[in-house]
Parts: C-alpha cells; sequence; structure tokens
C-alpha cells in the first residue's frame, strides 16, 4: 500500500528538456560490430519528463580533489608523451553555463595503451601512467585537465582497424536527462574516415562537435600545448506543464 | 539567441573501468542500513549472453519520494533526512551488478496523478553508442503499479513484466531485475 505523495498545493509545472534528433548516433549501426548483438531491436517507448527525470544526481563534493584533474601527476615520475592542457565550457543548448558538475575523463597512454587487463595491444604501459582524470566545472561551466595526449590504438572491428586519438568523457549535468558519455577527438586526425564509431553520428556537425581545436592562448610556453572543447548538454526550453504537452 | 547543438554521444567503450567505477559507487546507502534492499540482476545480450564490460547506473526518490533537487518544486524532504540517490555498479564477468539501496517513495505527478515507486536506470556498454534507459519497478507493488502513468500508461501488457524487479525467495530485502537488451524478453526502454 503506497501513501499518497506530498504534492504543491497549487500549480506543478517542471522544466523539460529538449529532444534532440539526428545527433546521437542510432544503436543499430552495423559498422560498429559490437552493437549487433546489443542494440535493441525495439524502438523506446516516449516517456514523459517527470520528478526522476529532470532532477538527478548532484555528485561532486568530497569525491574530487584537485589533483585529480592533473594526469601527470599520478605517479613518482612523468609520463612519457605529448604533455597537453585540455579546457572548455560545459554549457546546456539553451547557453547556460553548467556549473559545479561532475566531469570524469579516462583514455590510453601516449603509446595507444590502456591500464586494462583486456587490451592486448603490444604497445608499452607506462608506469607513470593511469590515464583517469576527474574535475568539477566551476561557477561557469569551465573545467581544465592537464594530461598528455593519447595514442592511436588498432582494434578489432575490422581488419586494419584503427580508433582515432580520444580521450573518453562522462558528465551529470544537473538531470537524469542530460547525463552524457562521449568521446572527444583531435583535429585533423587522419583516421576520421575510417572510424565507424565516430562515423556513427549521421550529422557531421555533431561529428565536428566532438573534435577539439587546437587554442594557442592555451598553450603554456615551453611547457604544454592547449586544446579547447565545450560541451554541450541538453538544455531546458520555457518551463512547460508536462501533462499538457503529453496529451494527457 | 539560437540554440547550440548538443554533444552527441559516443560509446563507454571496453575500457570504462578505467575511469567510471567508484568503491562506493553500489551503496546508495551503506550495506547494513536499517530497512536497506538489494537489487541483483544480470546484463544479457540479444544472444543470451552476459555482458561483462557494462555500467549500470540507477536515479531514484528517497523513501518519501524526495530528491533534495533544485529543481524539485517541493523542496528539500522536510524531515531533513539526506540521501545520495544516485548508484553505479559496473558488470562483473558473468553481467551480474548490485544496488544497496533504500525503497524509493511514490511521486506526486503534475497532472495530479501518481507515479509508483521506481528507479531510472542508464545502461552503459561497449557496443552501445548511446546509453539506454530503463525504469525498475517493484513487483510486490501491484496497486501503485496500476496507476502509474509511464508503467500502466505506455508499456504493452505483456512487455510490463520486464520492468518489474521481483522479491528473492529466502532472502529478505532482496530484489532481482535482470536486463535484456535484445530480442526474446527485451527489456522495455524509454526515450526520456
Amino acid at each position: 500500500m503506497t501513501t499518497r505523495p506530498s504534492s504543491p498545493p497549487t500549480g506543478f509545472s517542471l522544466p523539460s528538456y529538449e529532444r534532440p534528433a539526428g545527433v546521437h548516433p542510432p544503436l543499430d549501426s552495423p559498422g560498429y560490430r559490437s552493437t549487433a548483438l546489443r542494440a535493441p531491436h525495439r524502438p523506446p517507448v516516449l516517456a514523459p519528463q517527470r520528478l526522476t527525470e529532470i532532477t538527478g544526481p548532484l555528485l561532486g563534493e568530497g569525491r574530487v580533489a584537485e589533483a585529480d584533474a592533473d594526469l601527470t601527476t599520478h605517479h613518482a615520475g612523468e609520463p612519457l608523451g605529448e604533455r597537453i592542457i585540455l579546457s572548455g565550457q560545459v554549457l546546456d543548448s539553451d547557453r547556460r553555463p553548467v556549473p559545479d558538475t561532475l566531469i570524469e575523463i579516462w583514455q590510453a597512454n601516449a603509446a595507444g595503451r590502456y591500464r586494462h587487463a583486456v587490451d592486448s595491444h603490444p604497445a608499452p604501459l607506462d608506469p607513470n601512467f593511469t590515464g583517469v582524470g576527474r574535475c568539477l566545472t566551476d561557477s561557469e561551466g569551465r573545467y581544465r585537465f592537464v594530461t598528455i595526449k593519447p595514442g592511436a590504438y588498432p582494434w578489432k572491428n575490422h581488419p586494419n582497424a584503427w580508433r582515432p586519438a580520444h580521450i573518453h568523457f562522462s558528465l551529470f549535468g544537473r538531470a537524469f536527462t542530460q547525463r552524457l558519455v562521449t568521446q572527444m577527438y583531435f583535429p585533423s586526425d587522419p583516421l576520421f574516415p575510417y572510424d565507424p564509431i565516430f562515423n556513427s553520428i549521421p550529422d557531421p556537425a555533431a561529428r565536428q562537435g566532438l573534435i577539439s581545436r587546437f587554442d594557442m592562448d592555451l598553450t603554456e610556453p615551453d611547457w604544454a600545448l592547449g586544446f579547447t572543447w565545450d560541451i554541450v548538454l541538453r538544455g531546458r526550453g520555457a518551463t512547460a506543464f508536462e501533462a499538457q504537452e503529453d496529451g494527457q | 539567441m539560437t540554440s547550440l547543438l548538443i554533444t552527441a554521444s559516443q560509446t563507454v567503450g571496453p575500457y570504462l573501468a578505467i575511469g567510471l567505477p567508484w568503491p562506493d559507487g553500489p551503496f546508495v546507502v551503506p550495506e547494513g542500513t536499517p530497512g536497506a534492499i538489494t537489487i541483483t540482476g544480470r546484463l544479457l545480450d540479444g544472444a543470451g549472453d552476459p555482458v561483462p564490460d557494462g555500467l549500470i547506473e540507477t536515479w531514484q526518490a528517497d523513501p518519501d519520494g524526495y530528491f533534495g533537487h533544485p529543481d524539485d518544486p517541493r523542496g528539500p524532504n522536510p524531515s531533513g533526512a539526506e540521501f545520495r540517490g544516485f548508484g553505479r555498479c559496473p558488470t562483473g564477468p558473468d553481467g551480474s551488478y548490485r544496488i544497496v539501496t533504500l525503497r524509493p517513495g511514490a511521486l506526486p505527478s503534475p497532472d495530479g496523478g501518481t507515479e509508483a515507486p521506481h528507479l531510472d536506470v542508464s545502461v552503459f556498454a561497449r557496443g552501445l553508442l548511446h546509453r539506454v534507459v530503463t525504469r525498475i519497478y517493484f513487483a510486490d507493488e501491484a496497486e501503485a503499479n496500476a496507476a502509474d502513468p509511464v508503467l500502466a500508461g505506455l508499456v504493452d501488457d505483456d512487455r510490463r513484466d520486464t520492468l518489474l524487479a521481483v522479491p528473492e525467495p529466502g532472502s529478505p530485502g532482496g530484489f532481482r531485475f535482470d536486463i535484456r537488451l535484445q530480442g526474446d524478453g527485451e527489456t522495455v526502454f524509454f526515450d526520456v
């Protein structure tokens, strides 16, 4: 027996997050072989955005230390590779910054090898590089990592398959609807035309949105190159009554 | 002002275990918390094989139906109780996951109805280019489930069972919820 939950006495409206069409890759993308047995066959059920969807975990306090944002300082020595600064702003599609939100990243080392038991690429591990970082965006939604540029690496998807260099990003935003896991790429990678994961995104502009930009202003002389990458999460349009939108 | 193009999703890939698991991830509340429940299950692919490189995330209200989130118009739980509400567990070699949490309360719906107790679930894995989203309801909440605007209102009769966590016989507070990504008994996934 469930007791009736408390409701506000009058007027109950919730933010409504945009539902972008044609931006995310289709789950069934035959060029990426692992989708064959994992992509659902049935179309998803269109569901309203209610309290569970318009809220979300606001994590980070006590979960992130300042040192977590510098992946080059987690061991006794410095990792090998090209040291880079990676920075940008997390916004929603209405151009509102997303402050105080947790960003998690993970990546291969400069030789294109992950510190993971399943990675059998015959490239060296780097004892000074784990490849995991975290940070919180600041009050303007900005983030900054120091790391090394990851290498490209081969995978078994098809003969002579190589992944373009990339860094994995995980973001929460402020609502369940905004949760995003993606990959950031580097400019002018010659492997782009051959990568079925990058090319699973149908819209060329959306693909371009995953490529960071070399940023001379971010570069620190005699120390590290800079790359800028902004991340855009689903925005909240004007506040709307979900009940009306849902036709219920 | 024109809106910005949102950033596209990409798969978590096979190496998510480097970056995403937390030691306390599966414990929305610490093991042994009075009233805690345990939700266990397996993530399975279209051949019925376990998915050993996936990640399950859960998000839910507290036992009184509050989120303690600035966009919840009701504000924080008047009792002052705080609740993380978020669980995260990578799948094991047998595709299994385990979340220790509290039973969520029912929720008011903007249309005046009531949502049955549920958890929202995100599933990430190699081979999923975007997360898939489902909901966990509780099989022992038949009355509330029958009035739920999503479970009863939007999901076909013959697929509703895929959204029910079932009490485990002989395991007090234990529930089982398997997730089938594809094929026979495919779990209902939602576009939220």
